[in-house]
């Protein structure tokens, strides 16, 4: 079964800005879209291996929500985690929600 | 083929034409010892940019660069030639020897026998030049003795030393030919109007001390006396070795470049190739490249050049194309703008054959290469609309003379895959010399159906300029309003930063403000650099390099308390590496209280002055480096560029602080400062071009200020200025023209755009010190905000840290 983890407020999230969640020894970056969407992925940029994805730019590549690494600019889909430029390199990605104005993420 | 090529290439003589012979040689592989023996203390240099070594450009700005792998003597005077020995014989040093010999010795100016022009000056080399800058200390008045196109440099070189200056020219009008006399009565307008005086269709009859006497009997009062009236081949050495010379000398050479010695060749002005001495760059270069084929046992072949010519002097654009007569004659004239354009044509007014202008070259550009061909429009049509600025050009029309290139070619590179100008230039050489073609070469890639690539990324169509231009006009101030405007979809890390940093220009206020902190890149969002393991390295500004004891302990301080690991940088600061997220607001409230503000090392932005100690110090430096360092530092801080910024200030000619590798560099003279532009190290380094010379320090600041805006206003995303200057339309001049003469009419809003943010200009850390909500993104964790990240580890590498190797 499922089990969620309170991490933030939902309006502690910026909007079309990573934060990162401590999960157990689990570095979750969430991030919350322009449109209110929130994403989860790994923290930990699978090219460089340092936990930077929470800090990467978000937008969209061809109407796919997207975050670009800060190391070395790789963009992976939000919502699947797969990296656009190289299909082969996935993000882990987790469920997220909100509940009563909590973000709970699933790990 | 390489078994027939000599071992041993001297080449006698050390100007352009001999480095492009030495350098066509080395390119193509020549696997010979090449010795070149300059007569002058000084290697090849520029000869067409002689004015500007009077306007403070160095003889080292104008040195042609060395070839690899080739012997250079210089002050190695050749005195004779031993054919049958085949060696060399060179003054005060050991004899050459030689399998092929190159005469490129060049020419002597041309002084006519009148009493009192022995010791007369000449304009020619750089020794030349220092004389006459000497000769013209304390006089009020200079006179130039040929009124061709050498005449009215030497005549501008005398202009610009402060000389009242008088040009005395036999033919009826100036520069007779290049132009006819409608033209010449145009160009005497312009040149008049400058306070020159000119005295056409008299020669010289003496030189007294203090006066010259003309041919009329009347006398011009001055104290310099420069005589530019034509070249003499220097062919002596052929002459005395028994080597055919023409009647009005020049050595005899054949298509081949080759005299009647099969071991000797001749090339550049002192050559008589086809009955005819050239005196033009572009033939001469034509000539080096024919005689290297040869040598390498080609068989180019030299069947004369085409004598066009597009100049600049004084200000005034003249240009000659193909013929100055013909049948038919189509002529334009705009008295009172200084405008004066005419076509020659065939009997059948079908057939370009030549055309002069004067005041407005665009023509020349146009449709030169169309002479010999088939007219593509009706010529009144060709000279009143701006010369038919959108025409085909044939595949043989030559579109490059200086390295005799034609647009057949260009168009082959560009499908080879030389998409931008800059490419074209490093594959086919075309724009290299002159660089008049350069407008051509963008014609020729926009019709070849290149999409100059422009779109800036899928959601928008525009480059960063037009994005640049749509914000400034129609007064947007967020990126949603602009994508709505303009683009699609939701951005991306290419055009967000882009657009935070056309904001962060336009309207200035604070980069991690609304919505912008959603653009920056991890570097700006954190005002801080991102280095391998995820830290962030710290760069406080220290303006011009000059730090004070006390505030060089605090920096010591700061980094022990926090276990930063410190390297000093390129640009005279101090990088304060390893500080994690959460540490950033702690170390910026130690460094602001003791006086520090934000480097900017994090942002496209300017990033350092250096400088060298300069006249405070230094018993060579001629003005204060540090304190202009320190004043252009301050005064640029903080304004965000396409890509970054950098500068230094050298306080003398010896160039301690490397200014011309920056983006702009200052150069200290006696009489104020030399501004370089568009240098760079890094990837592809580039010396800086002088954009002005001899500037006072208010005036320098205002060129610097345009400078900066109009390569804001106009530069792609992320192109520094040296790629920006290299692919701008008519390059350095243009710029000046742009900056320094208004030609767009854009300065006083140049100017007024530093002006705000010169006034507005906060230190974005202490401002993001002061405010809560901006602080409050500074965490490693949004769940656990006094928690460091666990997965950050270092290890210790001489008694400092380094990130560990497997920190993972």
């Amino acid at each position: 079964m499922t089990r969620w983890t309170a991490v933030c407020g939902y309006t502690d999230l910026l909007p079309e800005r990573g934060s990162c969640a401590l999960v157990g020894e689990q570095q979750i970056a969430i991030f919350r879209d322009f449109d209110g969407s929130l994403y989860a992925v790994a923290n930990q940029d699978p090219y460089s291996g340092a936990y930077v994805m929470a800090r990467g730019i978000v937008g969209s590549r061809a109407g796919e929500p997207t975050v670009a690494s800060p190391m070395h600019k790789q963009v992976f889909s939000l919502a699947t985690g797969v990296c656009l430029d190289d299909g082969g390199t996935t993000l882990p990605t987790y469920p997220i929600r909100v509940n009563e104005g909590h973000v709970e993420v699933a790990v | 083929m390489n078994a027939q090529q000599p071992q041993r290439v001297v080449i006698a003589g050390y100007g352009p034409a001999a480095h492009r012979l030495a350098e066509t040689l080395a390119g193509r592989g020549f696997r010979g010892g090449i010795t070149v023996l300059g007569e002058e203390r000084h290697p090849a240099y520029d000869r067409v940019a002689l004015t500007s070594y009077l306007t403070g450009a160095s003889a080292a700005d104008l040195a042609y660069p060395p070839v690899e792998g080739v012997t250079v003597r210089l002050g190695a005077r050749v005195t004779g030639i031993d054919r049958e020995l085949r060696q060399v014989r060179v003054a005060g040093g050991p004899a050459e020897p030689y399998d092929v010999l190159v005469l490129a010795t060049g020419s002597a100016s041309f002084v006519p026998p009148v009493p009192g022009a022995g010791d007369a000056l000449v304009y020619r080399t750089l020794d030349d030049l220092d004389a006459i800058r000497a000769a013209a200390a304390g006089q009020s008045a200079g006179v130039v003795v040929g009124g061709g196109l050498l005449g009215l440099e030497a005549a501008d070189a005398l202009r610009g030393l402060g000389l009242d200056t008088h040009i005395v020219e036999l033919a009826p009008w100036l520069m007779p030919r290049q132009v006819d006399e409608g033209g010449g009565s145009v160009l005497k307008g312009h040149i008049t109007r400058l306070g020159l005086s000119i005295h056409a269709g008299v020669s010289v009859a003496a030189v007294e001390p203090g006066r010259v006497v003309l041919s009329d009997g009347s006398a011009i009062q001055a104290g310099v006396v420069v005589f530019s009236a034509g070249i003499v081949p220097r062919d002596e050495l052929a002459r005395d070795c028994g080597l055919e010379v023409g009647q009005r000398g020049g050595i005899v050479v054949d298509d081949g470049m080759r005299t009647a010695d099969p071991a000797v060749y001749a090339v550049g002005e002192c050559a008589l190739a086809g009955g005819r001495v050239y005196g033009l760059a572009g033939p001469c270069f034509t000539q080096a490249e024919v005689a290297a084929d040869r040598i390498l046992g080609g068989d180019a072949v030299f069947t004369g050049a085409d004598l066009s010519a597009k100049l600049k002097l004084l200000g005034v654009e003249v240009a000659q194309f193909g013929a100055m007569e013909g049948a038919l004659d189509v002529t334009y004239l705009d008295p009172v703008a200084g405008v004066y354009k005419k076509l020659f044509v065939s009997d059948d007014a079908t057939t370009l054959l030549g055309g002069i202008c004067v005041g407005d070259a665009s023509p020349y550009t146009t449709l030169k290469p169309f002479v010999g061909k088939a007219l593509p429009a009706a010529p009144s049509d060709l000279l009143f609309s701006g010369g038919g600025a959108r025409l085909d050009l044939p595949d043989d029309a030559q579109v490059c003379s200086c390295n005799n290139v034609c647009a057949g070619q260009v168009r082959e590179a560009v499908a080879e895959g030389a998409t931008s100008v800059p490419a074209l230039k490093a594959c086919t050489r075309a724009g290299t010399t002159c660089g008049s073609c350069v407008p051509m070469l963008t014609r020729l890639l926009e019709q070849s159906g290149v999409e100059l690539p422009k779109a800036l990324c899928e959601h928008f169509d525009h480059s960063r300029a037009e994005l640049y231009d749509i914000v400034r006009v129609r007064g947007i101030t967020t990126f949603s309003e602009l994508i709505a405007t303009c683009g699609r979809g939701r951005g991306c890390d290419v055009c967000k930063p882009a657009v935070a940093s056309i904001l962060a220009s336009l309207l200035g206020g604070h980069v991690l403000e609304g919505e912008r902190v959603a653009l920056q890149d991890t570097n700006d969002a954190f005002l801080a650099n991102i280095q391998k393991n995820g830290t962030y390295s710290v760069i406080p500004r220290i303006p011009g390099g000059e730090i004070t004891p006390g505030k060089l302990i605090v920096i010591g301080e700061v980094a022990r308390d926090f276990g930063l690991y410190t390297k000093i940088t390129g640009g005279q600061r101090i990088d304060l590496l390893g500080a994690r997220v959460e540490q950033l607001p702690e170390i910026w409230k130690r460094l602001v209280a003791a006086g520090f503000e934000s480097g900017h090392a994090y942002g496209k932005a300017l990033r350092t002055v250096k400088s060298c100690v300069g006249s405070s110090w230094c018993r060579y430096g001629v003005q204060d480096s540090v304190g202009l360092a320190i004043a252009l530092e301050l005064r640029y801080r903080g304004l965000r560029a396409p890509h970054k910024l950098k500068s230094a200030v050298s306080g003398c000619a010896r160039e301690c602080a490397e200014a011309r590798s920056k983006d702009f560099g200052i150069i200290a003279t006696e009489q104020g400062w030399n501004l370089y532009v568009g240098g760079n190290g890094g990837f592809r380094p580039r010396h800086a071009d002088l954009l002005a010379a001899d500037l006072g320090t208010d005036e320098l600041i205002t060129t610097i200020d345009r400078f900066l805006m109009f390569y804001i206003r106009t530069a792609d995303r992320l192109q520094r200025t040296s790629a920006w200057l290299e692919a701008l339309d008519g390059g350095l001049g243009y710029l000046r023209e742009v900056i320094m003469d208004d030609s767009l009419g854009i300065c006083a809003e140049l100017d007024a755009q530093m002006e705000r943010h010169v006034a507005t200009y906060a230190d974005e850390w202490r401002e993001t010190l002061d405010d809560p909500d901006k602080l409050r993104r500074f965490v490693s964790f949004v769940n656990a905000p006094g928690v460091p990240d666990p997965s950050i580890v270092f290890e210790t590498e001489r008694d400092q840290i380094r990130p560990a190797v497997e920190a993972r």
